[in-house]
């Protein structure tokens, strides 16, 4: 299977991502989207129209949709992680997975704009990333008031690798995250994933560092 | 606050292969700048009101100045050397103060923590004895003999080896790095940082490298360097004061910090304070 990847992509590394924690090997192909465009050549556009990465391939299948390229590792590998247990479970995977785009427009545009000095309208992508972040949070605390951790469930499904990269990174758009502690302890959550790999600005949990437990965090005495 | 004395020093804009007659706006400490190609093929930098700026090709970058520097952009003789890749990594903009990126390019002992498993691993964490020196005749801060157990200190690097490592400041900005070179035992690979101010808590960094390595493709290593420097990022924008103190007090160095408090000393020597905090608060 191979991916055509970039390190600092957040849409790339979900694909990576999940693919570390499901355990599936991944031939990478670098794409040089910065500084050298390579994803607007016409051997890659022949590949993907739309201009964009991740791209990935196996055998006569070719994806070039990330939310796409995840329900592919999922399916492949094991339907916990697909988040399709119930209709309501589905439904809300799906919602997720939608979600994940306004993150992709708004955090990441802000990211592309205040790093790698993309054009852009700074504030409204700020603005439209934090309203995202915001809605983000409500969802978590319900979760966290329903007993579960992750963004469907209490065990993390593709909905949660669909949202992690943005969500982690809007601080390299200068969005902080220091107001949503639900948001926090979910990307927690996901860090302490068993096979978690990191990306250039999401480090991984500190070894010193003790697990989170679950329960024992935000619940009133 | 003024300038001072960094005024009149080089610094990068732009990759000179990037600029081209449609040009590009940038901004040099506070003044909006923009650079150009001429039809005959002359790289041009003027103010917004129109005043022509001094420029100097060099190291892949187009560099110019505010002031009169009174010196050629230095040079990097080893990057000179036939049969190296020089490799432009691009810019990535840093909400830093301009000194605070080079001094934490200079540091050894966030290798571990910062580039785990990459340029440094636990338990492995120990700087070793090194030589810090500020060279009169030169006018730069060398440190020598430093050595530092890496996973992977390079793309070309099958596995983990002890890199040798000599850091090299030559201007108040820029920061050359020599260490060993797994492809050719015996020579240098050379890897840059030279930064922008933008503001005094703004810059855009430019890492550039002339490597001996036939074998990797070109993308993969502008990605590791791109890896390596944006899991600084995040580190950078979070460094408190914001500005790099310059005077003790604010913060305690060890020993490893040998580098850092050197280029500090001789950051205050030329007073070069453009993004330096002079008294602790």
């Amino acid at each position: 299977m191979k991916l055509y990847d970039y390190i600092l992509s957040p849409s790339c590394y979900k694909v990576r991502l999940l693919a570390a924690l499901l355990g599936i090997p991944l031939e990478l192909r670098a794409v040089d989207f910065h500084p050298g465009g390579e994803h607007r050549t016409p051997a890659l556009l022949a590949l993907n129209p739309a201009g964009s990465i991740p791209i990935l391939e196996d055998d006569d299948l070719r994806l070039t949709e990330s939310a796409a390229m995840l329900v592919y590792l999922a399916s492949l590998k094991s339907s916990d992680w697909l988040g399709r247990d119930t209709a309501a479970e589905a439904a809300r995977t799906e919602q997720w997975l939608s979600f994940a785009q306004r993150l992709t427009a708004s955090l990441g545009g802000a990211r592309l704009c205040e790093m790698l000095l993309r054009p852009g309208d700074l504030a409204a992508l700020q603005a439209a990333g934090i309203a995202a972040l915001r809605e983000l949070e409500a969802a978590l605390v319900e979760q966290r008031l329903r007993g579960e951790r992750f963004l469907v469930a209490d065990r993390p499904t593709i909905a949660d690798i669909a949202c992690f990269p943005y969500v982690a990174l809007a601080p390299d758009g200068s969005v902080s995250l220091d107001p949503y502690p639900s948001i926090r302890l979910w990307l927690r959550a996901v860090r302490a994933l068993p096979g978690f790999i990191e990306m250039p600005g999401i480090h991984r949990l500190h070894e010193l560092k003790p697990e989170p437990v679950h329960g024992a965090e935000g619940e009133p005495a | 606050m003024t300038i001072g004395a960094m005024r009149d020093e080089w610094y990068p804009v732009g990759l000179r292969s990037k600029v081209d007659a449609n040009g590009q706006q940038t901004l040099l400490m506070g003044e909006p700048i923009r650079l150009h190609e001429s039809e005959g093929g002359e790289i041009v930098v003027e103010t917004a009101d129109g005043r022509r700026l001094p420029v100097v090709i060099g190291h892949g970058h187009v560099w110019t100045s505010l002031g009169q520097p009174d010196k050629p952009l230095f040079a990097i003789p080893e990057a000179d050397q036939p049969g190296r890749r020089l490799v432009e990594v691009g810019v990535v903009r840093v909400r830093c103060s301009p000194l605070r990126a080079v001094e934490n390019f200079l540091d050894i002992a966030h290798f571990p923590f910062v580039h785990t498993d990459i340029l440094g691993a636990e338990p492995h964490t120990e700087v070793e004895r090194y030589e810090v020196e500020i060279r009169e005749h030169e006018d730069e801060v060398w440190a020598t003999k430093v050595k530092f157990y890496q996973p992977q200190a390079a793309k070309s690097a099958a596995g983990g080896i002890t890199t040798d490592y000599m850091y090299r400041v030559p201007a108040p900005t820029c920061s050359v790095l020599y260490k060993t070179c797994p492809a050719r035992p015996g020579e240098w690979d050379v890897i840059t940082l030279f930064v922008q101010p933008l503001t005094e808590e703004l810059c855009d960094v430019w890492p550039w490298m002339a490597l001996y390595d036939d074998v990797t493709p070109m993308t993969d290593l502008i990605h590791f360097q791109q890896m390596i420097f944006l899991q600084d990022r995040s580190i950078l924008e979070n460094q408190i004061p914001r500005r790099l103190p310059l005077d003790p007090g604010m913060e305690i160095p060890t020993r490893a910090d040998l580098t850092s408090v050197a280029y500090r000393r001789w950051l205050k020597r030329h007073n070069y304070t453009y993004g330096a905090q002079l008294v602790a608060q």
